[in-house]
Parts: structure tokens; C-alpha cells; sequence
């Protein structure tokens, strides 16, 4: 009774019933690798969180200040407020330790997460017309999260991330022309200056995650807007999308989700040291760690200024110093052909036209070999920036491992995109649903002729064999049924008010398919008659009793 | 959709004792909390008090609830001709202010200047009071000629001091926490050199140079005696001491710049000017 009279309360001011209705049966393709993008999403929601708790502690200061807490070799030193406040962090503020190293690890996560995210969306051609600019969002969210990364990291002003920050200070300067002029600033001065650290904290805390929040926003509204793609399937079509309804399905398997990100999170933070700042000692201009590796998803650059060779050059008397090319070149050509990948792929095929299908992996072995290519680029760079440590391990001079990966870096991701795109084209030609299915005889004929790609599922002009049963509910409201050339059958995601509405729904979401009116199907769960939308009701009702709660509580405490 | 029919017994007693988990873990936790806040205790609480959450709504979710099965239509996004129309005149109206093309021009004029005079403060990022970056780099503190070698911890540098196993990391007397003035010495066998060193030599084999390596940066620290070699611990750069510290492998273009160095009357080593070069990594104006 309550809840209704919440609810009641609440639609008479905002009209909230419809719009509720529509948002709670929403359809989401049930389809697991749909779950990176949701996985970065609470990545991010438990960064913010973690987040916030450490800006309450921290001090992004380089003035020199005596720390005097609970770790005692450093206790009596004197040290930056930055570099203090991060130990007293992880030794004297209870539970600091766990929420900074939660941080950290759901970092590592968030972009994890982002660049499956990606690599998904790359090889199903996820960001074909029209989802082009939520793929540029995407792109440009990866290099945020990039850069907030490394700023992060940066922040506690210890000997390892003051290495890091001036490899990253030789990197700007070395981008002609305006290279020092940026370098300062980002820096604030000539590394190390004062001005850093405020900088970096502002941008790290505030400038790129208000960005973060908005490209989030318009990168969910969008797809709120385009609905989500699909793989082809029975009864999938570019005009439709199959699968599970926000609610009550969809909704409690993303709260798994959230919650298994969360553990994960918090387990790794509470169980597995990250960045162990108190060890690495406070940032000294004339001292370095060795070995220093950073973060894994900016190690490709640092694994780049390992491996490019000793390249100087001077442009009209000007200095084109050794980091540009790799470090800086490197960057902003994976980013360059990433931002313009739709544009590149459209150009290749000529397909303009709408296309909310996903393509198979295998359908574009082009597509695959490119994807392959880089990610095995990647990680050859990625190993490079451990060539240090694997010499130490294994007692073998760098200059071999450094002689070997550069050969590897040029050759490797060819080979392995060479494979990917004979498998790709062997799968694409036989029967095999999975590579390990593969005959030799298939993949033989995925190295000669292959036939030419095939659009898979697209509108099938012969609707004979589907058929559409629409009825009427005892609480007047319409549903409807697809049933398919196999039997099988999807419902309506959503009850309509009129039966014009549920034909109009039925014969966008399968054209031409005839539609049959019939009585309620007896292997239909019927609504009961007394309305619609109670889950709506229920959910809106008790998060408004939940806040009304809460504000009375805070209501009280405010009392004098 | 025929979820509802199955028998649902076991797994609704395991998503219950999934939550009963959950329960214990956040107590755990709280327990934890209260007790010191011990990290690794904090962290298990929290990863069951959220894995029993995860579990239990797996369950929930994969055993108790419909998969799949519904459709839902996907109208095309783009509108109709006469939407789009409709749309144009709903802009382009008789008083439309896109018709007034004089005073949208002006308009134009005066939020572009706005704008960009909105923009002029983003310049004080840059202080005014400091050099011209491009400038600043060229020189060190060292070109305040005469200033002593000292420790990074401050303490005076003699000649005496200064050994050949290992090198000896200076900075400038009064500037010790500047960024690109790290320099070191060492004492080299005279016999070994092929090239003398750019700033010089005293005391029969002292030898100065940057310490921050010419590719990006980094403090070069790692010295080996019977070679004369520097490697930068970053991406293994090494400089050969007794070649003017001209680098024979990794990514390094450069030689370490050199540093005057001088022996005073009291034996403490002074420098007698900057850096042969501007030290450290390069930049497009570097001379």
C-alpha cells in the first residue's frame, strides 16, 4: 500500500509510468562477450568510489614536510607531503591501504576491461554505420583512461613514478616544434617543478573524470538510442533485438556483475600488493629504480623506447629527438588508425549501409589478421619493457633479448596474422563451428581460393515458414509471438495498449512475416488483470521509501 | 519462460546461504575494521561479503529467471523526408534568426571574440616569470661557475673521495633539488682513455659528466669499472667512459654532456662551469 501510494505520488509530478514501462522491458542480447563494456562500467563506478576516498587523504603537495607515522624507517624523514600523505595511506589511515591498492587494481581492470571492450567490437564490426561516433567516444575514453592511468600512478611522488614522469617529460619534449612549450605545461616548469603534482592531481581527480562522466553518459544514451547489436540467430534481424529484458532478468545478472567486480577488486586489493610506494623510497632527482617498469597498459610505449634504435635527426638545424618515434610516432598512429578504423573499413568494403547484424569473427579474415597484427605488436612491446627483468631471471645478456625482439616486434605480428586470417578463411569456407574443429583439408582450403565474403541473417525475404500470433490479453492489453521456420518463439518484449500499436511493433520488428490474431497461447503467463507495470511500481517505490528514510534520519541527526 | 516450472528447491536454499555468506563477509569486515584494520582481513571481508552477492544473483538470475526469449523492434533511425521538412521549416520559420544573416554574422563575430579572449588566462599556465621554457633548458645551475660538488645529501665532495669502483653521484652546492643537474665522477685509469673527456680531467683521472641519460632522462647509474661503461637502468643505454662517454648501445643518440670540474685549494672539487652540452634528454630547439 505504501509503495503505491509512493508511486502514485511520484508519477502525478513526473509522469515516470511509461517511460518506466518501456526502460524495464528494454531487450538485451544475451551474449557473454557483451559483458567487458559492463565490466570497465563498474570498474569505473568502484575507481570514482575508492577514489574519492583517497583524495580525502592525500596531499598533492612536492613541499618537503616530516613524516612521523606508524612506518618506521621512513618515520623522521623528511619527504614531500605528496610522498607522506601516500605512506600514511597505506600505514596509518585504517583501511587506507586496501582502498589505495583497490584503486589501483581496478585500474589495471578498467582499461583491461576497455581494450577486450575493443578488441570485441573490433572483430564483429560492432562499429559500423551507424555506431561510428560511440566508437569514436569509446577511442577517445581509452586514451582517457590511459592518461588518468599514468597521472594516477604518478601522484604519490615516489622514486619509481618519478621515473615514470620524467621518461614521460622526455617524451613531451621531444615532439617538435612546441615539444618544451607542452612539456611545461603539463609540467608546470622544467621536471621536477612544483607546479606537477597539482596539476597532475587536478587533472587526474577532476578534469578527466567530469570528461569520463559526460562520454560515459552520451556512450550509453547512444546505445540506449541505437539498441544494442546482435549476432544472427534465429529470428534476428536488423530490425529487431532478441534476447532478455532489463528487468527482472537482465537487471539481477549485471548486479552479479557489478558484485563480482567489486570482489574481485577488493581481493585483489586486500591480497595483492600494488605499487608498494614505501619500498620504492621518495622521488630523488639523481636516483632511479632498476628495474622500473610501468603500468601494463603504458608499458607498450616504454617496451617501444627500449627497442627503436638510437634515431636522431635534425629537421631544418632543429633537434627530432630519439623518444619521438617510438614513444610519441608509435602513439599517435595506433590512435590515428583507431579513431579512423570506421572510415577505413568502409572504404575497404563500400558497405554504407546500416548494420545492427554483427559479423561473425571469421566472416572478415581481413579484419581479423589487422586485429591479430596488433595485438601481437603489442604484446612483443609489452615483453620488451620487461627485457631488464627476463635477462635477470633467466642470466642472459639484454642486448641478445633486445636483438631478438626487435627482429620479433617486425616479423611475429605478420606470422600471427597470417595464421589468423587462413583459420579465419578456413572456418569461413567449412562446416567447423570452432578452431578446434578444423580439418586439415579446411584449412588447407583457407591458405587457396576462398569464396567471397557472405552477409549472414540479414532480412530473409521468405517469410513463409514464420508466422506472428497476436492476441488479447484478459486486461485488454495486446501481446504478440514469433514463431519460427524451427518453432521457435519469441515474445514481445513489451504489452501494448492498442492492438495497432502491437501490429506496428511485430511488423517493424519481423517485415513481412504474417501476422495471425488468435486467443492468448496456453503456454503464455498471463499478467494478472489488475495492470500494468507493478515491477515498475515496486522498484521506483522502494527507492523512494529508501531515500525517504535516509533524509529523515538526516533530518534527525541535524537536530540540535 | 518454462523456468517457473522447474523444481527450484536447491538452488533457492544456495542463493540464500550465497547472501548468508555475504552477510558473514561484510561482518568480517566490520570486525576487521574495528579490530586495527588488518588489510588482508579488510579485503577478504569485502571480497566474500561481494562474492556471496555475486553468486547468489548469478544463481538468481541464471536458474530462477527467463533467459532470452523476447523481441523487441528496432525502428529505423533515420526520420522520413517529411519529418526531416517539417523539421527545416520548424528552424527556418519567417522569423527565424537563421534568416537574419547580418546579425548572425555579428553574432558570430562577437562569441568567437569572447571566445578567444576567454582563452588569454589559459596562458598563465605558462608562468611569465620563468624563462622561456626552450631558453630554460639550455643551462644548469653549474654555469653559476665555482660552485662545489656536493653529495644529494649536501656534503662536500674532495678529490681524495672520489674512488674507481664506483662512481660518485654530485650536485651543486645550494641546488640540490634541481632536476637536470645530477652529474658524477669518477676515477678513470688515463692509460685507457681513446678520447679525451669534453670537460676535462684532475687529479690524474677524475672524470665529470651529466648523469641523466640523452634519451629520456633517466639517472644512468649502473657502472661497471673494467669496461668504463654507464647503462641506464630505463632502456639500457650504456655510454663508454673511456670514449667521452659516447654511447654504445640502446636507444641513446648523444654523449653524456661533460663537467669542468676543478680541484680548490682546500681539495674539494669545484665546477668550473655548465655542461659541455645541455644534459638530458633533447628537445626541437636544443643547440
Amino acid at each position: 500500500m505504501i509503495t503505491r501510494w509512493v508511486y502514485r505520488t511520484v508519477d502525478a509530478r513526473l509522469g515516470t509510468t511509461s517511460v518506466a514501462r518501456t526502460a524495464l522491458a528494454k531487450v538485451f542480447p544475451d551474449q557473454w562477450t557483451f559483458m567487458f563494456g559492463e565490466i570497465a562500467l563498474y570498474s569505473f563506478l568502484a575507481l570514482v568510489l575508492t577514489g574519492v576516498y583517497l583524495t580525502l587523504f592525500f596531499d598533492p603537495t612536492s613541499a618537503q614536510t616530516v613524516y612521523d607515522g606508524a612506518y618506521q624507517p621512513l618515520s623522521g624523514s623528511t619527504v614531500s607531503g605528496a610522498y607522506a600523505s601516500a605512506v600514511a595511506l597505506s600505514y596509518d589511515v585504517r583501511a587506507g591501504l586496501l582502498i589505495r591498492q583497490a584503486h589501483h587494481w581496478a585500474a589495471l581492470l578498467f582499461v583491461g576491461a576497455i581494450v577486450l571492450h575493443l578488441l570485441r567490437i573490433f572483430v564483429t564490426g560492432a562499429f559500423r554505420k551507424p555506431r561510428e561516433i560511440n566508437w569514436v567516444i569509446g577511442v577517445t575514453m581509452l586514451t582517457l583512461a590511459l592518461l588518468n592511468g599514468f597521472t594516477g600512478y604518478s601522484m604519490p611522488d615516489d622514486l619509481l613514478s618519478g621515473t615514470g614522469l620524467r621518461i614521460i617529460y622526455s617524451v613531451v619534449l621531444s615532439v617538435p616544434v612546441v615539444g618544451a612549450w607542452l612539456a611545461q605545461l603539463a609540467f608546470g616548469g622544467e621536471f621536477p617543478s612544483d607546479a606537477t603534482l597539482p596539476r597532475l592531481f587536478v587533472t587526474h581527480v577532476l578534469i578527466v573524470p567530469a570528461v569520463f562522466a559526460a562520454l560515459i553518459s552520451a556512450h550509453l544514451a547512444i546505445i540506449i538510442r541505437q539498441k544494442h547489436t546482435q549476432f544472427p540467430g534465429p529470428g534476428r534481424r536488423e530490425r529487431n533485438v532478441v534476447g532478455s529484458r532489463l528487468w527482472p532478468a537482465y537487471t539481477v545478472r549485471t548486479l552479479s556483475l557489478a558484485a563480482g567486480v567489486f570482489a574481485v577488486v577488493f581481493a585483489l586489493g586486500g591480497l595483492v600488493q600494488i605499487n608498494p610506494v614505501w619500498i620504492y623510497g621518495p622521488f630523488s632527482p639523481a636516483k632511479a629504480t632498476s628495474p622500473a617498469q610501468p603500468d601494463w597498459y603504458v608499458a607498450w610505449g616504454d617496451g617501444a623506447l627500449r627497442l627503436f634504435p638510437a634515431v636522431e635527426f635534425h629537421v631544418f638545424g632543429h633537434l627530432v629527438p630519439s623518444p619521438f618515434l617510438p614513444a610519441v610516432g608509435v602513439g599517435t598512429v595506433t590512435f590515428l588508425v583507431l579513431y579512423a578504423w570506421p572510415w577505413l573499413d568502409r572504404w575497404r568494403t563500400g558497405d554504407r549501409a546500416s548494420r545492427h547484424l554483427l559479423q561473425p569473427p571469421r566472416q572478415r579474415p581481413g579484419r581479423i589478421a589487422v586485429a591479430a597484427w596488433a595485438v601481437t605488436f603489442f604484446a612483443v612491446l609489452l615483453v620488451a619493457a620487461v627485457d631488464d627483468i627476463i635477462a635477470r631471471l633467466f642470466a642472459i645478456p639484454v642486448t641478445g633479448i633486445l636483438r631478438t625482439l626487435q627482429v620479433l616486434v617486425l616479423t611475429l605480428p605478420f606470422v600471427v596474422a597470417a595464421v589468423a586470417y587462413t583459420v579465419a578463411r578456413a572456418l569461413r569456407g567449412g562446416t567447423a563451428r570452432s578452431v578446434g574443429e578444423l580439418t586439415a583439408e579446411e584449412l588447407r582450403g583457407g591458405l587457396t581460393a576462398s569464396p567471397g565474403p557472405v552477409e549472414l541473417g540479414d532480412d530473409d525475404p521468405v517469410a513463409l515458414d514464420q508466422l506472428i500470433t497476436l492476441w488479447r490479453n484478459p486486461d485488454d492489453t495486446w501481446r504478440w509471438r514469433w514463431t519460427g521456420p524451427d518453432d521457435e518463439k519469441l515474445a514481445s518484449n513489451e504489452a501494448y495498449l492498442s492492438r495497432d500499436e502491437a501490429v506496428a511493433a511485430a511488423s517493424v520488428a519481423f517485415v513481412g512475416v504474417p501476422i495471425d490474431q488468435t486467443e492468448p497461447p496456453p503456454d503464455v503467463v498471463l499478467p494478472p488483470p489488475t495492470g500494468h507495470g507493478r515491477a515498475a511500481r515496486v522498484a521506483a517505490g522502494a527507492a523512494w521509501v529508501a531515500m525517504a528514510i535516509v533524509a529523515w534520519r538526516r533530518s534527525r541527526k541535524d537536530r540540535p | 519462460m518454462s523456468g517457473q516450472h522447474r523444481p527450484q528447491g536447491g538452488t533457492v536454499h544456495a542463493i540464500r546461504l550465497a547472501f548468508g555468506i555475504s552477510v558473514l563477509g561484510a561482518v568480517e569486515f566490520a570486525v576487521a575494521y574495528g579490530l586495527g584494520g588488518n588489510t588482508q582481513l579488510l579485503g577478504v571481508g569485502l571480497a566474500v561479503a561481494f562474492g556471496g552477492l555475486c553468486v547468489g544473483l548469478w544463481l538468481w538470475g541464471r536458474r530462477l529467471l527467463p533467459m532470452g526469449g523476447f523481441v523487441e523492434q528496432r525502428p529505423p533511425l533515420a526520420a522520413t523526408q517529411q519529418d526531416v521538412t517539417l523539421l527545416a521549416h520548424a528552424i527556418g520559420g519567417p522569423e527565424s534568426p537563421v534568416r537574419r544573416r547580418g546579425l548572425l554574422g555579428m553574432f558570430a563575430l562577437a562569441v568567437g571574440t569572447v571566445g578567444l579572449a576567454l582563452l588569454f588566462p589559459a596562458r598563465s599556465l605558462l608562468s611569465f616569470r620563468k624563462p622561456d621554457p626552450d631558453v630554460a633548458l639550455d643551462h644548469t645551475a653549474w654555469r653559476f661557475g665555482g660552485l662545489r660538488l656536493v653529495t644529494p645529501e649536501g656534503v662536500p665532495v674532495r678529490a681524495a673521495d672520489v674512488g674507481a669502483e664506483t662512481i660518485q653521484i654530485v650536485v651543486p652546492e645550494g641546488h640540490t633539488r634541481d632536476g637536470d643537474v645530477p652529474a658524477f665522477v669518477v676515477r678513470v685509469d688515463p692509460a685507457n682513455l681513446i678520447t679525451p673527456p669534453p670537460g676535462g680531467m684532475v687529479g690524474g683521472g677524475l672524470v665529470a659528466y651529466s648523469l641523466l641519460c640523452t634519451h629520456a632522462g633517466c639517472p644512468v647509474a649502473l657502472y661497471q669499472q673494467t669496461t668504463g661503461r654507464m647503462l641506464c637502468p630505463c632502456h639500457q643505454s650504456t655510454f663508454d667512459l673511456f670514449n667521452a662517454a659516447t654511447p654504445v648501445a640502446g636507444p641513446a643518440a648523444r654523449p653524456l654532456p661533460g663537467l669542468p670540474i676543478v680541484v680548490d685549494a682546500d681539495g674539494y672539487l669545484r665546477a668550473s662551469g655548465d655542461f659541455t652540452s645541455p644534459p638530458g634528454p633533447g628537445y626541437w630547439s636544443r643547440p
